[in-house]
C-alpha cells in the first residue's frame, strides 16, 4: 500500500492538501519573505552617499595657467583603507574672472574611457593615458584616442581663501562628479 | 594483522556500502580504444581537476597568512615572499598551476570539439563545462585583485569603468562591485569573498555535475571517419561498445595519473624558477607612471579594445562576451548528430584555426600594446645620433622640439619610443613641410590619433620642428614635394 502512494505522481500528490500542508507553504512563504528581503537589502543595497569637502590648498597658491597634481587623503574612504584612500586632482588656476574670483578646472586623474590614471606633460600641454592612449587638452577637452568625453569635473569652491574640492567617488561615464554635467 | 584489517574493512563497508555504490562508478567501462594511444587524448579534463586541487590546496595555505584588508594585503604579501618560509613558493605555484589550469581547460576544450564529443548525449556535459571555464576565467580576475598593487587597483578600475556603460544600471553595479563609491578595503573584501567562497562554491558544484555527466554518459569513444553520431541508434552502439570495454580504474587512468603527474611536476618546476608573480608596487592610487596591464587570460580583450572603432567599443565591452559565450553553449545545440572525426569536419578544424589565430594575435598585440604611448620616451631616449650628425643647428634645435613636446612619446625614432603613431625615422620621405605643419598643427582631423598642437607650439618651435622632421629622409633622397623628388617619384618603374 505504501509502495503505491510512493510512486504515485507528483501532482495527486500534491492535490491531496490537509490544512497542515498548507500551515507550512504559507509558513515556509513568510520565512522566505522575512529573511530574502533584509538580505537583498544587505547584498543588492547602496548606501547614501555622504557629501565631504577636502582642502587641497590655499587658492593663491596656485600658479595661473598651471597645471598641478594634488593628492589627499579621500575622505569617502574606509578606515582601513590605507594608502588606497589617497585621491590625487589635476588642479588648473584659469586665473580671476571679472569679478576678480579666481576661477579653477580641477579633474579627476581618471581617464573617461576605461579610468587608467593619466598623466600631465606641460611641455606639451596634454594628458596622457598609459592604457589605451587617449590624450587631452589643458582644458580637459579631449584631443584624440578612445575617450569617449573629456576628463571629469571635480566640483569645487574656495572657502576663505582654501580651495577646495568635493571628495570625488570612482567617476564613470553616466555617474559622473559634477552636478551640472549630470542634468546635461 | 591481515585478518584484523580485513575485519575492519568489513566493518566499513557494512556501513558505507561503497562496493555497490563508488567502486562500480570507478571501474565503469570505458571504450576499449582508451586503453590505447588513443588514450592520450583524453589527458586533458583530469590535468586541469588535478591543478584545480593544487589550487585548493595552496589557496587554503596562503589564506592563513594573506590579510584582505587594502591597509595590511600588501605587506603580508611581502610577508609572503620574503619571511614565511616557502611562502614564495606557494605564491608561485598558486600563480602557476592557475595559468595551467587556464590553459588544461582551453586545450581539453579544443580536443572535445575538434572530436565531436560534445555531440548527443554530452551536450550537457559541454555546457557545464564552458561555465567551468568562465568560472576559471572570474577566479584568474578576482585572484589579480588579490595581489593588491596598482594593476590590481587600476583593475578594478578598468572593471568599474566597464560596468559603468550598462545603460541605466551602470552607477549602481560599479558601486555594486567596488563596495562602495570609491576602490578601497570594501572592494577587496568583495574579490576575496568572491576568489574564495562563492566561485570556488559554483566551480566545485559545477565540477561534480560535469563529473556525473562523464559517469553516467560515459567518454566519447575516439572518433573514426564514418562512424555517424545519431541520436536514434547512439546508445545502444555505445552499450555494445562498451560491452568490450575496460573498466577505467585501470589502464584507462594510467594515462590521466601520467600526464597529471607531468603538469604537476612542470608547474612546479615553473614555479621554483620564476618565483611568486608581483606584487609590483604598493597600491598607492597616486603614484605616478603606472601602466596597468591585464592577466594573460584578458589580454586579448585589452587588444580588441584598444583596435576596435570608438563606436563599437561599448558593444565590445558589453554584448561581445555575452554573444562569445552564447556561442560556446549553443555548439552541441547547432550540431549534436553525423560525423565526429575531425577529417571529416574541415568546418570545426578551420573554426578552431582561426579562433586560435584571432585569440593568439590579439593576445600578442596586448602584450606588446602599440596603442599605448610610453610615457617616459620623450625624456628617456634620446634621438640616435646618427640622423643627427649631419643637422643644421636649426634642425638639432627641432630635434629637441621633438623631445620636449613629447611627440618621442608617440612616434618612435629607428625603432625606439612610442608605437601609437607612425615611426618617424623617414617621415621627410612621405609628408612635405607644409603636410606636417598642417598635421602638428590640427592633429588628425575629426579628433582621431593625434592630438592638435597648434596652440602649444610657437612658430619658432614649428621651423625648427619641421625643418628637423624634413631631413628624415635617406641619404641623397630630396625632400618630398620638390621637383627633383617629383622626378625621382615618376621615373620610379
Amino acid at each position: 500500500m505504501a509502495d503505491s502512494t510512493c510512486h504515485a505522481p507528483l501532482w495527486t500528490r500534491l492535490r491531496r492538501r490537509t490544512l497542515f500542508q498548507w500551515l507550512t507553504f504559507g509558513l515556509s512563504a513568510l520565512a522566505v519573505t522575512v529573511l530574502g528581503a533584509p538580505l537583498l537589502g544587505y547584498f543588492f543595497g547602496v548606501r547614501k552617499r555622504e557629501e565631504h569637502w577636502v582642502t587641497v590648498g590655499d587658492a593663491d597658491q596656485f600658479a595661473v595657467n598651471e597645471t598641478r597634481l594634488c593628492t589627499f587623503d579621500n575622505p569617502l574612504r574606509q578606515p582601513w583603507d590605507g594608502i588606497t584612500a589617497l585621491t590625487g586632482v589635476y588642479v588648473r588656476n584659469l586665473g580671476p574672472d571679472q569679478q576678480g574670483q579666481d576661477q579653477f578646472l580641477i579633474f579627476a586623474v581618471n581617464c573617461a574611457h576605461l579610468g587608467c590614471p593619466v598623466s600631465w606633460f606641460p611641455q606639451s600641454g596634454l594628458f596622457m593615458c598609459p592604457c589605451h592612449g587617449g590624450a587631452y587638452y589643458a582644458n580637459g577637452e579631449r584631443a584624440s584616442g578612445p575617450p569617449p568625453r573629456g576628463l571629469f569635473h571635480c566640483t569645487w569652491r574656495v572657502e576663505q581663501g582654501r580651495l577646495q574640492v568635493q571628495a570625488p567617488h570612482y567617476p564613470t561615464l553616466q555617474d559622473t562628479l559634477s552636478a551640472e554635467e549630470k542634468t546635461t | 594483522m591481515r585478518r584484523t584489517l580485513h575485519a575492519i574493512g568489513a566493518w566499513f563497508e557494512a556501513r558505507l556500502c561503497l562496493g555497490n555504490s563508488l567502486w562500480p562508478m570507478l571501474t565503469h567501462p570505458v571504450p576499449k580504444s582508451i586503453a590505447g594511444p588513443m588514450g592520450w587524448w583524453y589527458v586533458f579534463g583530469s590535468a586541469s581537476m588535478t591543478l584545480l586541487m593544487l589550487q585548493i590546496v595552496t589557496g587554503i595555505g596562503l589564506a592563513l597568512v594573506y590579510v584582505p584588508a587594502a591597509d595590511k594585503a600588501y605587506d603580508s604579501l611581502l610577508y609572503l615572499n620574503y619571511v614565511q618560509p616557502l611562502g614564495w613558493f606557494l605564491r608561485a605555484l598558486h600563480y602557476y598551476a592557475g595559468s595551467g589550469m587556464v590553459v588544461m581547460l582551453l586545450v581539453h576544450m579544443t580536443q572535445v570539439f575538434l572530436h565531436g564529443s560534445y555531440k548527443y548525449p554530452r551536450e550537457l556535459t559541454w555546457v557545464v563545462g564552458v561555465f567551468l571555464l568562465i568560472l576559471t576565467m572570474g577566479m584568474f580576475f578576482t585572484g589579480q585583485i588579490l595581489r593588491w598593487d596598482p594593476d590590481a587597483y587600476w583593475g578594478l578600475a578598468v572593471g568599474g569603468s566597464m560596468a559603468g556603460r550598462v545603460p541605466g544600471a551602470g552607477p549602481w553595479i560599479v558601486e555594486l562591485m567596488l563596495g562602495g563609491p570609491v576602490i578601497g578595503g570594501n572592494s577587496l573584501s568583495r574579490f576575496f569573498t568572491l576568489h574564495v567562497f562563492v566561485i570556488p562554491a559554483l566551480l566545485l558544484s559545477l565540477l561534480a555535475v560535469h563529473l556525473w555527466l562523464v559517469i553516467k554518459k560515459g567518454i566519447s569513444a575516439p572518433p573514426q571517419p564514418g562512424k555517424i553520431v545519431d541520436p536514434k541508434t547512439y546508445d545502444a552502439e555505445y552499450e555494445r561498445e562498451l560491452s568490450t570495454g575496460v573498466p577505467f580504474l585501470g589502464e584507462a587512468i594510467l594515462k590521466d595519473l601520467f600526464f597529471s603527474a607531468l603538469v604537476v611536476v612542470v608547474v612546479v618546476a615553473l614555479a621554483a624558477v620564476l618565483g611568486p608573480k608581483g606584487p609590483t608596487a604598493p597600491p598607492d592610487p597616486t603614484l605616478g607612471g603606472a601602466n596597468p596591464r591585464p592577466e594573460w587570460p584578458f589580454l586579448w580583450l585589452f587588444g580588441l579594445l584598444s583596435l576596435s572603432p570608438g563606436w563599437a567599443e561599448t558593444f565590445i565591452i558589453l554584448v561581445f562576451p555575452v554573444l562569445l559565450i552564447l556561442g560556446l553553449f549553443s555548439v552541441p545545440f547547432v550540431s549534436n548528430r553525423g560525423e565526429r572525426a575531425p577529417s571529416k569536419r574541415p568546418v570545426a578544424v578551420l573554426a578552431v584555426v582561426v579562433l586560435f589565430t584571432i585569440f593568439g594575435t590579439l593576445t600578442y598585440q596586448g602584450v606588446t600594446a602599440p596603442w599605448s604611448p610610453e610615457m617616459t620616451a620623450w625624456s628617456g631616449q634620446p634621438v640616435p645620433v646618427n640622423i643627427v650628425r649631419q643637422s643644421s643647428p636649426r634642425q638639432l634645435q627641432g630635434a629637441l622640439v621633438f623631445q620636449n613636446k613629447n611627440c618621442r612619446n608617440c612616434h618612435a625614432l629607428e625603432g625606439t619610443g612610442g608605437r601609437r603613431g607612425p615611426d618617424l625615422t623617414l617621415v621627410g620621405s612621405r609628408l612635405t613641410a607644409d603636410q606636417l605643419i598642417d598635421q602638428v598643427s590640427n592633429g588628425t582631423p575629426g579628433g582621431g590619433n593625434m592630438p592638435a598642437y597648434g596652440s602649444q607650439i610657437g612658430p619658432d618651435e614649428m621651423s625648427a620642428l619641421v625643418d628637423f622632421l624634413t631631413s628624415l629622409r635617406p641619404a641623397g633622397q630630396p625632400a618630398v614635394g620638390t621637383p627633383a623628388s617629383h622626378t625621382l617619384a615618376t621615373d620610379r618603374p
